[in-house]
């Protein structure tokens, strides 16, 4: 049985269109990346299928009482809300020390758990709240553009680190990219989004369709990355910009 | 000992800082303070209707700060740019309130018990009126606790938690109305927001978790209440603005202690 499932999906802000009867589910342990231009309606997917936006037309079907850790792009907390790193995982339910002890290990924010929350980096705040959706022992994670402000290394690191939770919790991963070009390599399935479903398929698949080359053709020559598993030899093809580091 | 006025107004004011703590936390960090002081103006219009029609002040007080609570609350959610439209409506209705309290007919009310509160005049019906609101008002706080923090904190892990936002803001709404309603008597209609904000704001800096925020925002707000009506006895200043002075004076001493 899908863990969830959206049929016929539509919704429209106005007359603008953004989501034109998509249809998908996410199996048991499978890895599923979400790709599309800005704007093509990814984070509304995204906020359809945790149940933030009901669809205009479409229904979306979640297996009964489905464990959903749910990670999004970002969360500005006002510097006038005190909120210790701690206190913030056990929201809304007291967690077990234990677990949040496992937690914090497994996404190696051990020792921020009395900072304020609101002084936290980019990269603390979203292990921060990875940290927060495996308390509930997911079945499925969905996390909106989890990479973004990372460097290259950066996301590949994570890619590894959702790999191996994966492989260790069980748990699907429903995971939109925000880097066009850039898919982890374990993903089961690529889903190519521009308002409709425009192409799906293991990430090769996906890389060679027509419809993905017409969308995203120029920005690598049309090749999709991938995140292959010699990340010993990745070193190379990023680029450093040491300007930032020169002192007047 | 309720026979002392001071005494009473000391009740008075320590329940009002009961009432206002928690809910002024929640003030701060949604960044409702402008929610807040519509709905006070809107007490003044409460007021005038009450007089008019011979109904206790309190009740009326309280559904036409219901009414505008539920109102900006609603507008809220639509998105639009709210700062001119709070703004409009929040002095539109102590306009419309100073204009209704002339139709009054009668005896010449004291319009500034209103504006300024008249906290050295409760009497004992009125300290069971406001810690009878400051009960009603801490416990559906308490009880809605995490998920109103959740809400607050983000409105999307909320509903991924199972929580409606909705419901909360709802819950925040009659809590704000409830304190509109038993804060008049005590400050007056222009200075029940500052009770929210300010002992909330003086709050943060002595805080690393919500709960210690509400807490302290308690404690000060009660320290001001009473420090202002000390301030009120031996100065011969008037009460209301007294105790808000006060409270504004924590707010630069906790801050600067932070700074240090």
């Amino acid at each position: 049985m899908s863990l969830i499932r959206a049929d016929h999906v539509s919704l429209a802000y106005g007359r603008q269109t953004v989501l034109s009867d998509v249809s998908l589910a996410i199996e048991p342990g499978e890895i599923v990346t979400l790709v599309g231009p800005n704007g093509s309606g990814k984070s509304s997917l995204v906020k359809v299928l945790t149940g933030q936006i009901r669809p205009d037309a479409g229904q979306v079907r979640r297996k009964p009482e489905l464990r959903l850790g749910y990670v999004p792009q970002k969360l500005a907390i006002d510097q006038s809300l005190p909120m210790t790193v701690l206190r913030f995982l056990n929201l809304p339910r007291r967690r077990d020390p234990e677990a949040i002890r496992r937690a914090a290990a497994e996404t190696g924010i051990e020792g921020l758990e009395q900072r304020q929350v609101a002084d936290l980096s980019g990269g603390q705040m979203q292990r921060v709240l990875l940290a927060r959706a495996l308390l509930v022992s997911p079945e499925l994670l969905i996390l909106d553009e989890p990479t973004q402000g990372l460097d290259q290394p950066g996301e590949a690191a994570f890619y590894r680190h959702l790999e191996r939770l994966r492989d260790s919790l069980g748990c699907a991963v429903f995971m939109v990219s925000h880097d066009l070009h850039v898919v982890m390599s374990a993903s089961d399935r690529v889903i190519c989004l521009n308002h409709h479903v425009c192409c799906e398929g293991t990430p090769k698949v996906v890389r060679d369709a027509p419809e993905y080359r017409a969308l995203f053709g120029q920005g690598t020559q049309g090749a999709l990355a991938l995140y292959q598993h010699d990340h010993d030899h990745h070193h190379h093809d990023h680029e450093h910009d040491h300007q930032g580091h020169d002192h007047a | 000992m309720l026979d002392d006025f001071l005494v009473r107004a000391g009740l008075a004011g320590i329940g009002v800082a009961v009432a206002a703590g928690p809910l002024g936390s929640f003030v701060v960090w949604r960044r409702m303070a402008y929610f807040g002081d519509a709905t006070a103006h809107a007490a003044i219009l409460g007021v005038a209707l009450a007089l008019i029609f011979s109904v206790p002040v309190t009740a009326g007080t309280l559904i036409v700060a219901l009414a505008m609570a539920t109102g900006v609350s609603w507008l809220a959610t639509r998105g639009h740019a709210m700062d001119a439209t709070l703004g409009v409506l929040s002095h539109a209705a102590l306009a419309a309130g100073l204009v209704a309290i002339s139709f009054v007919p009668g005896v010449r009310v004291d319009l500034s018990a209103f504006l300024f509160g008249d906290i050295l005049a409760v009497g004992k019906s009125d300290i069971a009126v406001i810690w009878g609101g400051a009960a009603l008002v801490t416990a559906l706080i308490a009880w809605r606790w995490s998920p109103l923090l959740t809400a607050t904190l983000s409105e999307d892990l909320a509903v991924a938690s199972g929580i409606d936002p909705r419901r909360e803001r709802l819950v925040l709404t009659l809590a704000l109305a409830v304190v509109v309603a038993v804060a008049l008597k005590v400050v007056g209609a222009l200075l029940i927001a500052a009770m929210l904000i300010v002992p909330a704001a003086a709050a943060r800096s002595l805080s690393r978790v919500p709960e210690a925020m509400a807490f302290w925002a308690v404690a000060i707000g009660a320290l001001a209440a009473l420090g202002g009506l000390a301030m009120s006895y031996l100065g011969d200043t008037p009460a209301g603005p007294s105790i808000v002075v006060v409270a504004a004076g924590m707010f630069l001493l906790t801050t600067l202690v932070r700074r240090r």
